[in-house]
């Protein structure tokens, strides 16, 4: 196997051992979404996958 | 009290600090992505071996993970955050060259580049112009960065050309939600902190770059 996969893997696993504690934090802490919200962020996420098409059929 | 309602009712004196931070990370944004990009080209230039770009990455997280926090406060915060971006820049050195040897390599890296600036530009004018609090990101962002940590691990040993491309999109539409996230935490309070701030912004136009020129590598016409 190549060396630098297992490099790759033990940096991945610290990353998720470092993040773990603080995403349990902020899934914890995170406010709910009011009414709206959510249809706030679909609509300009909306505009990047239509504009990631575009460049893709543009190379 | 609605959480939208919060902004138009902060006094004169925090408006003006939210205004003179998010100037100074603009400003400081800039100066590091353009560090960056000379960092970047003198590594394509030197045909550094492919090995440098994880070797960076690794650095650059370690100096994220010890040294930032501790100096964030301080001049010696500006020193790190270049030394981080420098060496993220460097490190894209061997994706470049990969890119660039292609027959329409100079145009996938253009294309990229110009699609991260807009796509950052864009949301980012999006969340300051509405001055919406997108706190409520949040959870569901991080839960997503660890989803896609492990499909990352996963496919470091299947190998599976599918997963890498909806690795790649997953990535985009994570780091674009950041965007959103991390612009109004400077603007409603959360991020008070110039350097911190310019770091998360700058790994997400980082990852939205790599990940973009990932996708167009893998799915233009020309091969």
């Amino acid at each position: 196997m190549d060396w630098t996969k297992i490099i790759w893997a033990v940096a991945i696993v610290a990353m998720i051992l470092v993040l773990w504690p603080r995403a349990k934090q902020m899934m914890k802490d995170t406010p709910k979404a009011e009414k709206g919200d959510w249809q706030a962020v679909v609509l300009p996420l909306a505009f990047v996958v239509g504009f990631v098409i575009l460049l893709i059929m543009l190379v | 009290m609605n959480r939208l309602d919060i902004s138009a009712a902060r006094p004169t004196e925090s408006v003006l600090s939210t205004n003179k931070l998010i100037k100074n990370t603009y400003i400081l944004l800039s100066m590091t992505l353009l560090f960056s990009a000379v960092t970047a080209a003198a590594s394509v230039m030197l045909n550094v071996p492919g090995w440098t770009y994880m070797a960076s990455i690794i650095g650059a997280f370690l100096l994220i993970w010890l040294v930032l926090p501790r100096t964030a406060h301080s001049s010696t915060g500006l020193v790190v955050v270049f030394g981080i971006t420098g060496l993220m820049g460097f490190g894209l050195g061997p994706i470049l060259n990969m890119y660039l040897s292609m027959a329409n390599g100079p145009q996938l890296v253009g294309t990229a580049m110009a699609g991260t600036g807009i796509i950052f530009l864009g949301l980012s004018g999006y969340a300051l112009s509405s001055k919406r609090d997108f706190s409520f990101m949040g959870g569901f962002l991080v839960a997503g960065l660890l989803v896609v940590f492990m499909a990352i691990l996963a496919n470091l040993f299947i190998a599976l050309p599918a997963l890498q491309l909806a690795i790649s999109a997953a990535v985009i539409m994570l780091m674009s939600g950041f965007i959103l996230y991390d612009t109004s935490r400077m603007v409603n309070g959360g991020e008070t902190n110039y350097i911190m701030a310019t770091i998360g912004l700058y790994l997400n136009i980082y990852n939205i770059f790599v990940h973009l020129l990932s996708l167009l590598g893998a799915l233009s016409g020309d091969d």
